[in-house]
């Protein structure tokens, strides 16, 4: 018989539209992360460590990334004979086929994959979210307290309560109350959307609240259960955990990395962080090159200059360029004498010779300003920059783009140049 | 692919000075990421020879660890895989392995249950890339009994500690001696040897009987008049790694952007065991200058024209200098480390000096307390 006592199910199908063109391509949780990761090996690194092997991973935006990224998951140590990583993408049935509308619809709808493990609890992760927490402890919480649910929820400043789900619980932290983004927050308790279940309350809440459309766990299974009065808990969750949703906090999860130690230790010999690593060689740093506050990834050459950044695998940094507080992932080309002001530089992009990357006045985005803003130049992958332009702040840069399509050689700060051929 | 692979693994040399202290020659760090056998488990796998055996003796441990699974070079597949023979006592047998040919002779059944017609063989302590199945045509097209891969080195190298060949103007090695006192020839075997598996089992069984236990000496030497024996001539980077002077050459060498681009960025890559490491981090009071850093190393002092291995730490106003940091280093704050070959899980203290010079290359082995953070 084939059993286990708890099973992941992680929510990795969402597009993360708030990072505009990062995510054109591929789904949020494969973004690239501090210099080699992928944002998903964080959830999937979580589990191995705390001893849950079975984890089925729900895709559903752009998932060839996703898919190539985890395989059979090896990286993780998730080829198992029984259990280990299951992709589980949307499928069709003989009476129609849905989409997974919302994140408790995904989870219904692959009843049958949590039920061939015969699973006593359910936990509940999603795919955006950069921390280390031991699940395993959280489920000894869950059974402690005789839970049906418990919801992992960590400590907010109050003055930006409002932005969040504020669980209020009782002196024995179950939870009394809940307010979704309070005006007024009565706790400053925040949900992290991290979930276990014990498998027949959620088993009986999706059933009952299948025709619901799109069914969604913070709108409507919590305050079913909650309606129903079961056993709802709070586990209270004191580490780093960042939630990397926006380009800013994005961007400020990956500049955290290179303080001298980081909130976020990667370094710790305690509770690795796995991933897929196809680049092997050391990097080489070049005689002329200075290399201050960053942290760097494998098969990278430095010719030029490197500040306060985040540079990923296989990247080429040549002589006389300059990147300062930015990110550039896996592959991508900084020319000759570029220079590349915090900008995030997506997978296989090129910098043209003398490029200047965030110069400029400040200007909101003409694209989306509530997307491009933190001042940042934001450049999809595959997009090409052509030898000598300017680019100012709060840009936008995705495709092969050519000289023509810089006006005076410049795009102005808060424009953006989306070319087809490159990501869409 | 028509061939079965077998690598040779065994050897120790006292070349190597204290490095060999603790592991075998084949399991030694090379080029920052690797270890000297991933070359030629690389090249089997990239030339698709599925079935590869392993030869260890001595000093396995660290060998053994490292090829703690076949997947890192894309072996154990269900047909083939990869197999690590270590001499074992028998009822008929209880020596170690006596000889390169007498390790043969002890897993003589891996050979004879094979059934691809061909066996590669090739050493561990080697940097190279190289398609086997160049040398297996060129073998076939020869009409070879035993190909040799050789390499012509610089007419100014002392190649003593090789064995060196002469061939004719078809390739065919009229003179094979190994090690000699003076060197009559610059061209070096680079002990990797394409035979029919037939031929290798029948060339074994007779040297078994006359007791004799090398397969250079008691083969190639002895039969090169007799066996039509050629040389494949390499002409691409290669280096053994078997001497202090020469591991330290060929870490060296990958400084150099030509070496670094065929190694590193050309097809087809080398594979490794992957240990998870971070990014290498860059802190304030950092300088590097030409250097290799791998993964897991975090940097507070300055290091030039050096190669530092996986998880290595350098302390505040350190000065690393034409020097080898081999990996799990820690280095105390305010040391110096000059021309020097820094041994793996080394801790260094703080304010200390090591220098050595570069025709004398020192070996730092320091097992002190670490106080991490």
């Amino acid at each position: 018989m084939i059993k286990k006592e708890m099973i992941a199910m992680l929510l990795a199908g969402g597009q993360g539209s708030r990072l505009g063109v990062l995510t054109q391509k591929v789904a949020k949780p494969a973004v690239s992360f501090g210099g080699k990761y992928r944002i998903i090996d964080f959830p999937l690194s979580n589990c191995i460590n705390s001893g849950v092997d079975t984890v089925g991973v729900l895709t559903q935006y752009q998932p060839l990334r996703l898919n190539a990224h985890i395989g059979i998951g090896i990286p993780w140590d998730l080829d198992r004979n029984v259990g280990g990583v299951t992709i589980l993408p949307p499928y069709e049935r003989s009476k129609g086929s849905d989409w997974y509308t919302g994140t408790a619809n995904a989870i219904f709808q692959n009843l049958e994959y949590m039920e061939s493990y015969n699973p006593d609890y359910v936990l509940i992760l999603s795919g955006d979210h950069i921390y280390k927490m031991d699940y395993e402890v959280m489920l000894e919480y869950h059974k402690a307290n005789n839970a049906d649910v418990t919801i992992a929820a960590m400590p907010v400043p109050i003055e930006e309560a409002s932005r969040f789900g504020i669980v209020i619980t009782d002196d024995n932290n179950r939870i009394t109350e809940f307010e979704e983004k309070p005006a007024n927050p009565r706790s400053n308790l925040a949900s992290m959307g991290i979930y276990i279940f014990s498998w027949p309350a959620l088993k009986e809440a999706l059933l009952s609240l299948a025709d619901v459309p799109g069914c969604d766990f913070g709108k409507h299974v919590i305050p079913y259960c909650f309606d129903k009065g079961e056993r709802i808990f709070a586990y209270e969750y004191n580490g780093y955990w960042k939630d990397v949703g926006t380009l800013g906090s994005y961007w400020e999860a990956n500049m955290e990395l290179i303080d001298i130690i980081p909130e976020f230790n990667l370094y710790e010999e305690y509770w690795k962080i796995y991933t897929k690593s196809d680049i092997i060689p050391p990097q080489y740093v070049a005689p002329d090159a200075i290399i201050e506050r960053s942290i760097i990834g494998e098969g990278t050459e430095i010719h030029g200059s490197v500040y306060n950044s985040v540079i990923g695998a296989g990247v080429t940094i040549e002589p006389g360029a300059v990147v300062r507080d930015s990110i550039v992932m896996r592959d991508s080309v900084v020319k000759a004498g570029a220079n590349v002001n915090k900008a995030i530089l997506a997978e296989d992009t090129e910098v043209g010779e003398g490029a200047e990357l965030g110069v400029g006045e400040y200007a909101p985005s003409k694209y989306d300003p509530k997307v491009y803003q933190f001042d940042l130049v934001t450049v999809g992958e595959h997009s090409v920059i052509p030898d000598h332009v300017k680019v100012g702040k709060n840009t936008a840069i995705s495709g092969k783009t050519e000289k023509e399509d810089y006006p005076d050689g410049q795009l102005a700060s808060g424009d953006y140049i989306i070319k087809a051929g490159g990501v869409r | 692919m028509r061939a079965i692979g077998i690598v040779l693994a065994g050897g120790n040399s006292k070349r190597m000075r204290e490095l060999s202290n603790k592991r075998a020659i084949s399991a030694m760090p090379v080029a920052g990421s690797y270890r000297s056998i991933d070359f030629a488990l690389s090249n089997m796998s990239n030339s698709h020879i599925q079935s590869v055996a392993v030869f260890t003796q001595y000093n396995s441990r660290s060998l053994n660890e490292h090829l703690s699974s076949s997947k890192w070079w894309d072996f154990g597949r269900k047909q083939g895989g990869l197999f690590v023979f270590t001499p074992t006592i028998t009822a008929e047998n209880s020596d170690w392995y006596r000889g390169t040919a007498d390790a043969l002779y002890q897993n003589l059944s891996f050979l004879k249950n094979s059934h691809e017609p061909y066996v590669v063989i090739a050493s561990g302590d080697c940097v190279y890339k190289l398609d086997y199945g160049k040398v297996l045509e060129y073998h076939i097209e020869k009409k070879a009994d035993i190909t040799v891969v050789c390499k012509d080195m610089p007419e100014d190298m002392d190649v003593t500690r090789y064995g060196l060949v002469k061939t004719n103007d078809d390739g065919r090695i009229t003179e094979f001696e190994e090690k000699p006192m003076v060197a009559t020839s610059n061209t070096v075997s680079c002990g990797i040897y394409v035979i029919r598996r037939r031929q290798l089992i029948e060339l074994i069984e007779r040297c078994a009987a006359e007791d004799r236990v090398d397969f250079v000496r008691d083969i190639l030497v002895r039969y090169k008049n007799l066996k039509r024996i050629y040389a494949y001539r390499l002409n691409s980077y290669w280096s053994n790694i078997a001497s202090v002077d020469s591991y330290y050459q060929t870490n060296m060498d990958f400084l150099k952007p030509d070496v670094r681009r065929y190694f590193f960025r050309e097809y087809p890559d080398i594979y490794s065991k992957v240990d998870d490491l971070p990014p290498a981090k860059y802190n304030p009071g950092a300088s590097v200058k030409n250097s290799l850093i791998s993964s897991g190393c975090i940097i507070n002092g300055t290091v030039e024209n050096s190669v530092l291995f996986k998880k290595a730490y350098v302390g505040n106003n350190c000065v690393i200098r034409n020097s080898i940091i081999l990996n799990d280093v820690y280095i105390g704050d305010n040391t110096v480390i000059e021309n020097c070959i820094v041994e793996s899980r080394d801790t260094i203290r703080a304010n200390t000096t090591y220098i050595g010079t570069p025709d004398d290359i020192k070996i730092v082995v320091e097992k002190n307390e670490r106080y991490t953070l």
